[in-house]
């Protein structure tokens, strides 16, 4: 997962400055002075890397996109369309479907009758083989999903081909199994599915969302109306062709793209029995208000703040490599990224000084290089969101820092950035930022670190690095968060429950937990 | 509340408690003897294992279901008794919560003994809320202690059943349990005073939680002496907190505060259910509904409703 790419940058650290080949080079920042490098192997400017690009070949983007609809592909019925891009480049990539209220009211309907007719009368183990199907196909067609995943999101393809489709398809494989085996998953005798699930999911791991989403739904015996990301529509069109493929009957799974008011459309719709949604808890307060008293059940995976903390006693080495991944992973696009570091003040200067020097090796650049680390920003709006609250950090008197990183001319690109001095009542230590930028607080006692990594609204992951193992489980116990990631960050599975605490959303995914929000229960 | 009241109901208070001097003696759950008066109790609210009138001042009159007489002048909490109520169960979620299971199983287990202590005078209570005969009022307390000794069991074998130890690809271990929302603000139930009460009492604190309750608006004074129980109980003040009054008025105040986790809606006031949502999802609140039959033989999921599921992740390796 995640690891690969950090170790694949640690292989890499030695190797040096930015280089020039392709389109959009991959960029090393060069390295600083004496930022502890081996002296035997760097030179002024550093070694350079050759060029890894993946094949774009294996990846045939088509001009124009239908809904996907009753097992169908077919346009808008008003015909209205919008661009998706390539945020590396801003390259069009194609035209989509933009889908309005009569698309989702036949989305809707051919959902509803797939439930009554099809899906729901179908003994358990026969939806398990449709859904091991669509698992065997995703892994199949894995290396086209990545590039294509890198493309349309851009991030870099180390991160879709070893995180984004592998889980997705192990998340399908995982629930799958859980089809003809609800009666023993603790909710009774005889759980019942709920009936159309209406989703809407976000871009910052947009096949993965889709294959959480679905998954678990259609296991339980529910159909579904999925809302892909308007930056990043294309993943979930191709999994739409994946169910073609894998013969899911026509409405179990129904993909309708477009924007916010699509996805308002399909939360609202009077014959969805369930709404589950992953995106910012802003959106996930409309939503909650917009269905309020409509009994419909509802799942939520909002935003966060996490803290992860490091105390003097950590593995120093394995506490870098996990706040970079914690925080630079997916260029920060993660609800769950440990953006605020706290750092016992005794060992603080030292662990600042060696992130530092690890945050001058990381790549930044053409997402479908091999070797790059850090690559676009999804959209120019999320670009002036990080853009802005970094000024505010600045200008709240936070000190800024960047490795030297030269960034393409085209595309949506952040430097990723640390701030030190910074307060809690500083908007970097307050706001989700979902970008590479990560604050560094301090604290003295253990205490002192629950209090600060507790002060937020938010509660949906945190990360603790320690090596006594009273103080992991002690901390485990009082941070206020979903998910605790002790001596390691950021790690999925379909197996392992994932989801917030407090307004960072209530219901889980994965795991036998995760079948309950799309359960009668 | 009071100001608002008619005269006439005023009057019909007065003329009910000469007429039936009974209506003295359920208040108060004793007979009197015939030449000496009854000492009534006063119904306060339950804040912070204190038993506080409403700061506002206000009381409203409890009538008898059948009879109508008056029994009682119970505390209108006001909108500030609610925010305070929510103040004192942030306190009691930190005790309460830290406390171990098995000790929180003795304790409730406790006052499930000390219920049946007092269950005649529960059974007069009830009779006088409800209306009903005192065989079946006597039937209702028994399956209130039943229920609450079958919660109380619960408290150490919850995080069994909810938690888990998760096989992932990857050398991890990983494991899940089930932890304590917070507080949660709990409408009970408007028809089943005593039964409906620890139905929806009882889940929500087990595990860990502190409840704000808005007793039956009408039927209220079960609750008040369910909480003198609780008073003496190894409960800690601020785990579960009783106010008495206007449903409607004290819902969207807990609804919408913000140091509120979670909300069961199941007494809410009739067609407030839309408005109440909206209010909970200004802090995404857990919202639980389900009205049942108190009479059946509960199952866990009041209590899944209020549990947060924290996931662990830590590497093995040598």
């Amino acid at each position: 997962m995640a690891d690969d790419a950090v170790d694949s940058a640690v292989r890499q650290r030695r190797a040096g400055a930015a280089r020039g080949a392709g389109t959009r080079p991959a960029r090393r920042p060069a390295a600083e002075p004496g930022s502890g490098t081996s002296s035997a192997l760097s030179s002024e400017r550093g070694w350079e890397y050759a060029p890894a690009p993946e094949s774009r070949e294996i990846v045939s983007i088509a001009s124009e996109y239908g809904l996907f609809v009753n097992g169908e592909f077919e346009p808008a019925k008003k015909g209205r369309t919008f661009p998706t891009i390539n945020p590396a480049t801003e390259e069009p990539l194609a035209k989509v479907a933009l889908a309005g209220q009569a698309d989702v009211d036949r989305a809707v309907a051919a959902a509803r009758a797939a439930y009554e007719q099809v899906w729901g009368p179908m003994p358990g183990s026969e939806r398990a083989k449709y859904l091991y199907r669509i698992a065997r196909i995703l892994q199949e067609r894995s290396r086209e999903f990545a590039v294509l995943e890198s493309i349309d999101n851009g991030k870099p393809i180390k991160e879709t081909r070893d995180v984004d489709i592998p889980l997705a398809a192990a998340h399908f494989f995982y629930y799958a199994g859980w089809a003809d085996k609800l009666e023993y998953a603790g909710f009774g005798p005889q759980p019942r599915p709920l009936g159309v699930a209406g989703q809407v999911i976000p871009w910052n791991f947009p096949l993965l969302m889709a294959a959480w989403k679905l998954a678990p739904a259609l296991a339980a015996g529910n159909t579904c109306v999925l809302k892909p990301a308007e930056t990043t529509p294309l993943s979930a069109l191709l999994l739409a062709e994946v169910c073609q493929q894998a013969e899911l009957p026509p409405g179990v799974v129904n993909v309708l793209t477009g924007a916010g008011e699509t996805g308002a459309a399909v939360v609202a719709h009077p014959s969805v029995n369930k709404v589950a949604f992953t995106g910012s808890t802003e959106v996930g307060i409309a939503i909650a208000e917009a269905i309020a008293g409509s009994g419909k059940k509802l799942t939520l995976e909002l935003g966060g703040k996490a803290a992860n903390v490091v105390f003097d006693d950590a593995p120093v080495d394995q506490a870098i490599e996990g706040i970079v991944n914690g925080i630079f992973f997916n260029q920060g696009h993660v609800c769950c990224a440990g953006s605020r570091l706290l750092v016992q003040e005794s060992v603080a200067d030292h662990v600042v000084d060696r992130l530092r020097q690890r945050l001058a090796t990381l790549r930044l650049g053409d997402p479908l290089d091999k070797n790059t680390d850090i690559g676009a920003i999804n959209s120019r709006q999320q670009l002036d969101k990080i853009t802005e609250l970094s000024s505010a950090g600045e200008a709240e008197g936070a000190h800024r820092w960047s490795p030297p990183c030269e960034l393409p001319q085209k595309g949506f690109w952040f430097a990723p950035t640390v701030f030190t001095g910074v307060s809690q009542s500083h908007r970097i230590a307050r706001e989700e930022i979902f970008g590479p930028v990560l604050s560094v607080l301090t604290f003295r006692t253990p205490e002192e670190a629950v209090t600060k990594a507790n002060n937020t609204p938010y509660g949906l992951s945190a990360g603790v690095w320690t090596e006594k193992g009273s103080r992991i489980l002690w901390m485990a116990q009082k941070m206020r968060a979903g998910v605790v990631w002790a001596n390691t960050y950021n790690r999925f599975d379909p197996a392992s429950p994932f989801g917030g605490y407090r307004e960072s959303g209530f219901g889980r995914e994965g795991g036998r937990h995760g079948l309950a929000a799309y359960l009668d229960v | 509340m009071s100001s608002n009241t008619p005269n006439k109901i005023a009057q019909r208070a007065r003329q009910a408690t000469t007429d039936s001097p009974r209506a003295a003696e359920r208040a108060s759950g004793e007979p009197s003897a015939a030449g000496r008066l009854a000492v009534r109790k006063t119904y306060k609210l339950y804040i912070g294992g204190a038993f506080p009138r409403s700061e506002s001042g206000r009381s409203y009159p409890v009538y008898a279901t059948r009879g109508g007489e008056l029994l009682a002048w119970a505390a209108l909490a006001s909108r500030k008794d609610a925010r305070d109520a929510v103040v004192a169960a942030r306190t009691g979620v930190s005790k309460w919560s830290s406390a171990t299971a098995y000790n929180r199983g003795q304790v409730l287990y406790r006052v499930g003994e000390m219920i049946e202590g007092r269950a005649a005078q529960f059974a007069d209570e009830v009779v006088a809320a409800e209306g009903v005969s005192a065989a079946a009022a006597r039937r209702t307390v028994a399956a209130v202690i039943d229920r609450w000794v079958w919660y109380a069991g619960w408290a150490d074998k919850v995080a069994q059943v909810a938690g888990a130890s998760n096989p992932v690809a990857g050398p991890y271990f990983n494991f899940s349990v089930p932890e304590p929302t917070g507080v949660v603000a709990v409408l009970a139930p408007a028809e089943s005073s005593l039964l409906g009460l620890v139905s929806v009492v009882a889940p929500a604190i087990v595990t860990g939680n502190a409840a704000v309750i808005v007793a039956s608006e009408s039927r209220p004074l079960p609750a008040i002496t369910l909480s003198e129980v609780l008073a003496t109980s190894d409960v800690p003040g601020g785990v579960v907190n009783i106010l008495t009054g206007r449903t409607a008025e004290l819902a969207p105040v807990l609804a919408g505060h913000f140091d509120v986790n979670a909300i069961d809606l199941t007494g809410g006031p009739a067609g407030a259910r839309a408005d109440l949502e909206r209010l909970a999802a200004s802090n995404v609140k857990r919202v639980f509904c389900s009205d049942e039959d108190w009479a059946a033989t509960p199952e866990p999921r009041r209590m899944l409703a209020f549990l947060e599921t924290k996931t662990v992740w830590h590497p093995v390796g040598i």
